[in-house]
């Protein structure tokens, strides 16, 4: 393992180096764009001997990609906003037809207005599509998680893609001291992959995505429930075997952070979940018993590890960089459903934050758990959801 | 050309697949399969092929098919030809089957970048001129006057001039094929097999369903719509343009038949004859026909 100073995105360039991935689809788009040109310069340049596709949109990126995992190749590539609503049309395709294809969402607001910082709208707002889900809040933790990522999604068991969220600018053009390892470190840890369920082969030849009536329609998408489903318990011993391998662990679906005694637990996703270990530490200096839950993977919903939380403290706040508009913070709005069917009944506070790439300080993650640990001593919810700095 | 007996016996196009009686598809899958002879991937887009091919977990034919969305066969099929080239795979052909819509339509800007970007594959359009499997509504290939559900009084504007789009985007191999005559479509498969590099091949298809004619008449369809002209079978390796053998003596307008008995026999034109004959629609199809042979033969040969 070596350390060198970089950009998130072009950690992911190189994490498709030592991943060995053999395709790379890509289109680009703020801020997403550094990753697919860095590829390029790593393939022109000899350095990584994969196949680089300079597709004319994103939706042709993303059926590139299901082209190419199903004859079997390692698949990545990565989009922004717009773009990864413009392959929606794949990203159901993919995970369907259960190919284990890896994106790297640098998340952006949503036009119009334009607006090229981040918001999770693009990726929340796939939430349904089967595609498992994780937010990273470091360069160094983007590029392992997509090395993971890859194992996860070739898994048998799992079989389902997966998108690696990294939020736009405030990671994926900010450099930042990471460590990365040689293509043969990785081999240790992720053999080259053969599809365990059906390839395009001349030799053996087979037909996918034909017709299915209404008797057999259903089987096939409880599979893909289960496959993602499967993907919490096959990720934990995923991350034990890479720690063992390389020291890296990035603390499971959720990142808990001084939680073991916490009355109120702050949760988000991204960047701001690394901030808030500072808003936590102030507020414990303070005499406040609160921890921070960063919330790493979202699909499969980490329903265990909440239940688990939700039944020692007293509060969750619950901050959404996205919105569901009509209702609320998504993850907030999980968090809520989660624990219903459970006999306690911590505060749940939503708040909406950040959007459009509107900072969220120490400060501002500081006034929300406050909010959250004021509504826990009057015994009172308060309002269902705050907006956080709304002018 | 090549003889019938020398075509290869096996089929690649099963018994019992699920296409309608007398579709003229199966004529066109039949003998490019045999051609190919198996070492293939066929991409698939929705069309009438992705319903023909039959039902889960069986398959009507016998060589790997990947069916995709209805905009991303070219896009797909770039993503199957990556792949086969990381694993060193590089003599398997990789081609696309697509239907009108899925190329005129909502499939062009995938083929068009496939092709800039000079990916080495086979582009076929099965070209029945309407959206066939949906029902019969409009596409950019079909006619001027034909009627569809979503022209029911007939189309107004002629179709798009494919031909001259792809053309633009120097493809190493283009081709017009008819399922009339199977042995130059066959031949035509058995030449593209040999070029590396963007080809395509543009097949005229007659429909029973969507034009409205008995399932008998296909190929005498096929056969009218080149002796009148309104089909120009022709071939282009690189820059060098070849009239096709039956179209050759249809250069001549003199010698063409009329474009009416064409017409008569489908269902869609059926309202340029009846209640009355509407002359002057008749003539413009007929004038149409002398302005494609020109631009063809001024712009491609």
């Amino acid at each position: 393992m070596k350390t060198e100073l970089m950009s998130a995105n072009y950690a992911a360039a190189r994490a498709v180096m030592s991943a060995r991935v053999e395709v790379v689809p890509a289109y680009p788009i703020t801020p997403a764009t550094t990753v697919p040109e860095q590829i390029a310069l790593l393939n022109e340049t000899g350095q990584w001997p994969g196949q680089f596709i300079r597709v004319e949109s994103e939706h042709s990126a993303m059926f590139a990609c299901i082209g190419a995992s199903s004859t079997g190749a390692r698949t990545f590539t990565a989009t922004s906003s717009n773009g990864l609503l413009l392959m929606d049309e794949g990203l159901h395709w993919a995970a369907a037809a259960r190919l284990p294809i890896v994106l790297a969402n640098i998340n952006r607001s949503v036009s119009p207005s334009w607006n090229i910082h981040v918001t999770h709208d693009d990726s929340m707002s796939k939430a349904t599509t089967g595609w498992i889900q994780f937010y990273v809040s470091s360069v160094d933790e983007f590029y392992h998680t997509l090395i993971q990522a890859f194992k996860l999604a070739e898994d048998e068991r799992v079989l389902m893609p997966v998108m690696i969220n990294a939020d736009g600018f405030v990671l994926s053009h900010t450099l930042s001291t990471y460590d990365y390892l040689e293509p043969e470190e990785v081999d240790k840890f992720l053999p080259p992959y053969k599809p365990p369920h059906w390839v395009m082969d001349p030799e053996n030849p087979v037909s996918h995505g034909n017709i299915v009536f209404p008797e057999h329609y259903m089987e096939f998408r409880y599979a893909m429930h289960e496959g993602t489903h499967n993907a919490m318990k096959v990720y934990e011993e995923i991350e034990r075997e890479y720690k063992k391998l390389f020291g890296k662990y990035f603390g499971g679906p959720i990142d808990c952070y001084k939680c073991d005694d916490a009355e109120v637990v702050f949760t988000s996703q991204g960047s701001v979940a690394a901030e808030a270990k500072d808003a936590i530490d102030e507020l414990r200096e303070e005499g406040y018993k609160v921890g921070n839950a960063r919330m790493r993977m979202i699909r499969p919903f980490p329903v265990d590890r909440i239940r688990e939380l939700g039944s020692r403290v007293k509060g969750f706040a619950s901050l959404d960089r996205s919105v569901s508009y009509g209702y609320g913070g998504p993850v907030a709005s999980d968090i809520r459903a989660t624990m219903y069917n459970t006999k306690h009944r911590p505060i749940i506070k939503s708040y909406i934050g950040g959007l459009g790439g509107r900072d969220m300080t120490v400060l501002d993650i500081k006034e929300v758990i406050l909010d959250t640990v004021k509504a826990v001593e009057n015994g009172e919810t308060g309002s269902e959801e705050t907006w956080h700095d709304l002018r | 050309m090549v003889a019938t007996k020398d075509m290869p016996l096996k089929e690649y196009v099963l018994k019992g697949n699920a296409a309608c009686a007398g579709c003229q598809d199966m004529v066109a899958l039949r003998h490019a399969h045999k051609a190919l002879e198996g070492n293939v991937i066929q991409v698939v887009p929705a069309c009438c092929t992705s319903v023909v091919q039959g039902l889960w977990p069986k398959s009507g034919l016998g060589i790997p098919v990947l069916n995709t969305a209805f905009p991303a066969a070219a896009a797909t099929a770039s993503g199957v030809r990556a792949a086969l080239a990381a694993k060193g795979k590089d003599d398997t052909m990789v081609m696309v089957w697509a239907g009108d819509g899925g190329t005129f339509d909502i499939g062009l800007q995938a083929l068009s970048g496939a092709f800039e970007r000079r990916t080495d594959f086979l582009y076929v359009c099965y070209n029945n001129q309407v959206y066939s499997n949906t029902g019969t509504q409009r596409s950019g290939g079909t006619p001027l006057h034909a009627k569809t559900t979503t022209t029911w009084l007939g189309k107004k504007e002629p179709e798009k001039l494919l031909d001259f789009i792809v053309a633009m985007h120097e493809p190493v191999y283009q081709a017009t094929a008819n399922t009339a005559y199977p042995r130059d479509l066959y031949d035509k498969f058995m030449k593209a097999k040999e070029i590396r590099g963007p080809k395509f091949i543009h097949i005229f298809l007659p429909c029973p369903q969507a034009w409205n004619y008995p399932v008998e008449k296909g190929v005498e369809l096929g056969k009218l719509a080149v002796e009148t002209g309104y089909w120009i079978q022709w071939e282009r390796i690189g820059t060098e343009f070849t009239l096709g053998r039956q179209s050759k003596r249809f250069q001549d307008p003199e010698k063409r038949k009329p474009i009416e008995e064409f017409l008569k026999m489908q269902g869609r034109f059926s309202h340029l004859f009846r209640p009355e004959r509407q002359d002057a629609k008749i003539q413009e199809l007929e004038d149409y026909i002398q302005y494609r042979w020109d631009l063809l033969m001024k712009t491609l040969a």
